[in-house]
């Protein structure tokens, strides 16, 4: 392999994992909080992809309108979601509102199929120029969405440990982290606290979603369940309820993934398979992931 | 007012207990398609191609009339089986119509042979598919010519020597067609210099198609289903892979132009049929209603599902009778029969027909030539 190939990998590699970043530090961020895995992650960053979609091809709107939109109706979706299906179990055993949240991911991808058609919708002529355009830093090829993507997820993981760490809303949701019971006898609206943690977890797969499309050009209502299930891996991999984790995790996986097929070419078809035999190695090994803590239990 | 509207709920009664006494049975064909899943637009194209057919050939035989029974298999292996099985024991069907890929069919043969349903595959080209099966059909060419014709496209008319082959692994379609142009490429005497994998549903190609890049081909041999086509083109584009791409009957769907852009440009694929090689009159028919009906460009699909259909009818109007086994036996006799892609003839399950070459450009499916087998 030559030179110019391994940066040209390790150049895929992080424009792959930057994404993967992105979607994880949403899915880690409500279970850091919930002690919920939230299946329905990738199946809100769909419908994120969906809004944009159609904000941009049908109301002709401009892209600084089109993505405060997305994500403020992901947001929306995110505050049903928990009240209609999450909120009604809150007092049950913690595997029931997992079972509801894989029902409320495949209740997404059918009504997706059925609303939206089975069909994948091409993206490519609306997507910005910024994001379209090729780099090409002597003979290395960046796709514009390599440079722009890893920014916006380092941005949106200072914006979420700003609101976490130094906001009234974000001790509240420390607070209901450590526990619920003791936090609802202070006084506090834990629906609402978790209402906000859906709100801004279900934002920022939309600007996954969106992100998604930039780089692949299509969607399609199934489009969430393999980033969602990377994600899901790069946050157990980081150690999930840690946000700097799952962004660590993201690029890990991404880069993890590429190097598979760069260094391996002759199983490049098992990529999937390297990624979650990685999942299951850490599963086994180091549960807590690598910045995770180990989980002490509630009394 | 009470004894009226009793009196009227009872004659009602009786047209409808004598309405369908006097309604004859119909003769059921059942639809085993991808309409959704990945490979959702060959079984919706397919599907369009089969309603159109039956409102221009007057869906009846022997006196009685043909209903299609529809059912997805969500582009699905197990799932095609569980349809074929269910298409056969609860809906009654007669010969089922479907699946349109490969690895699909496979599966659901299975099925055929047991209950001793004929099933025809409208596009499903893996030799596999019917070898070996006496209830499986298919209404198309098969791989090892058009892997063959393509080869030689690239070899003769493209001057390529150093071939690179990104694969489906998932597909048998996929798997078989790079074997047959790999093997007739290097019997040609040109070179394979890279051959990478990937998987139905997958979206990042980059990591194979660095090391394509790396080894400098001179064609690019990607013979998957038309979203890993388009997304393929793209990456390999953006990568600045300039080797033209060459594919199989897979890319033929509006989704390849949507998702592909100006990357797929000058992409040229064997095919297994162009509206301008619409020879038939049937066919110049069907490529009139199409355009009138769906207000788009006609595709191989569709017109390959609608053959299936006529394929069909022909056997059970010459069978003269609805019995499976005889369906089957009718089918495999079905000689110079008029369908809309050409004329077909059945030859051990497979029907014998030329495989067409196109292009894109601007955006559009062109024909480029025809070979003939």
């Amino acid at each position: 392999m030559t030179l110019e190939t391994l940066v040209q990998q390790l150049m895929n590699g992080i424009s792959l994992g930057s994404l993967y970043a992105l979607i994880a530090i949403g899915y880690t961020m409500v279970y850091g909080i919930l002690r919920l895995i939230n299946f329905a992650h990738g199946d809100v960053f769909m419908v994120g992809a969906y809004t944009a979609f159609y904000l941009v091809s049908f109301f002709l709107l401009p892209w600084w309108a089109v993505v405060p939109l997305t994500l403020l109706a992901a947001a929306l979706l995110g505050m049903f979601i928990d009240r209609v299906a999450y909120r009604p179990l809150r007092q049950e055993p913690r595997i029931s509102a997992l079972i509801t949240a894989v029902g409320v991911s495949f209740f997404l991808e059918t009504l997706g199929i059925v609303v939206l058609g089975a069909r994948p919708k091409g993206f490519t002529e609306y997507i910005p120029g910024l994001f379209a355009r090729v780099y090409d830093l002597a003979g290395i090829k960046i796709p514009g969405v390599a440079v722009w993507v890893p920014l916006l997820s380092l941005a949106c993981l200072g914006l979420l440990l700003y609101i976490i760490y130094n906001t009234k809303v974000g001790m509240a949701m420390r607070a209901v982290a450590t526990d619920i019971e003791t936090v609802r006898l202070m006084g506090v609206n834990v629906d609402r606290i978790i209402s906000y943690t859906f709100a801004l977890g279900s934002a920022l797969a939309a600007a996954g979603g969106i992100m998604w499309a930039f780089k692949f050009w299509q969607i399609q209502p199934l489009m969430g369940i393999y980033p969602g299930w990377k994600a899901f891996t790069a946050a157990v991999v980081g150690g999930i309820g840690n946000i700097t984790g799952a962004m660590l995790g993201g690029f890990i996986i991404g880069l993890a993934e590429i190097m598979a097929v760069a260094f391996f070419p002759d199983f490049s078809g098992y990529r999937d398979a390297f990624v979650f035999a990685i999942l299951i190695a850490f599963l086994l090994v180091k549960p807590t992931g690598i910045l995770g803590e180990s989980l002490k239990e509630k009394v | 007012m009470k004894k009226f509207t009793l009196v009227l709920l009872a004659g009602l009664l009786v047209l409808a207990l004598t309405g369908s006494a006097l309604a004859v049975e119909p003769i059921k064909i059942g639809l085993n398609l991808e309409m959704t899943g990945a490979v959702a637009a060959y079984g919706q194209m397919g599907y369009e191609g089969l309603q159109l057919i039956q409102e221009l050939v007057k869906p009846e035989v022997l006196g009685r009339p043909v209903q299609l029974v529809l059912m997805d298999n969500k582009s699905d292996k197990a799932e095609a089986a569980i349809v074929a099985d269910r298409l056969i024991e609860k809906e009654k069907v007669v010969a089922i119509i479907g699946t349109m890929t490969s690895s699909a069919l496979l599966s659901a043969g299975a099925e055929g042979e047991k209950y001793k349903v004929p099933m025809i595959g409208p596009s499903t080209t893996n030799p596999l598919v019917t070898q070996g099966k006496k209830y499986v059909f298919r209404a198309c060419f098969i791989d090892p010519f058009q892997g063959k014709i393509a080869a030689k496209f690239a070899y003769d008319q493209l001057k390529a020597r150093r071939a690179a082959i990104l694969v489906d692994v998932a597909q048998d379609y996929c798997v078989g067609l790079g074997k047959f142009f790999e093997d007739e490429f290097k019997r040609l005497g040109g070179r394979v210099v890279a051959k990478q994998f990937i998987k139905t549903g997958d979206q990042d190609f980059s990591a194979q198609l660095t090391a394509i890049k790396n080894a400098n081909p001179d064609i690019l041999y990607i013979p998957n289903y038309y979203t890993e086509i388009a997304l393929a083109a793209r990456q390999a584009r953006a990568l600045g892979i300039k080797a033209p791409i060459l594919s199989g009957d897979g890319a033929d769907a509006p989704e390849l132009v949507q998702i592909g852009g100006d990357a797929v440009e000058g992409l040229m694929h064997t095919a297994f049929w162009h509206e301008k090689a619409a020879m038939t009159p049937l066919g110049k028919k069907y490529v009139e209603a199409y355009r009138k009906k769906y207000g788009k460009e006609p595709n191989a699909f569709g017109a390959l599902a609608a053959d299936s259909y006529l394929i069909i009818l022909d056997a059970i109007k010459r069978a003269k009778s609805a019995d499976p086994t005889k369906i089957r036996d009718a089918i495999e006799a079905t000689k110079n029969l008029e369908v809309v892609t050409g004329t077909v003839t059945i030859e051990n399950g497979d029907a014998i027909k030329p495989v067409v070459i196109r292009k894109v450009v601007n955006g559009k499916f062109e024909y480029l030539a025809t070979v003939n087998p």
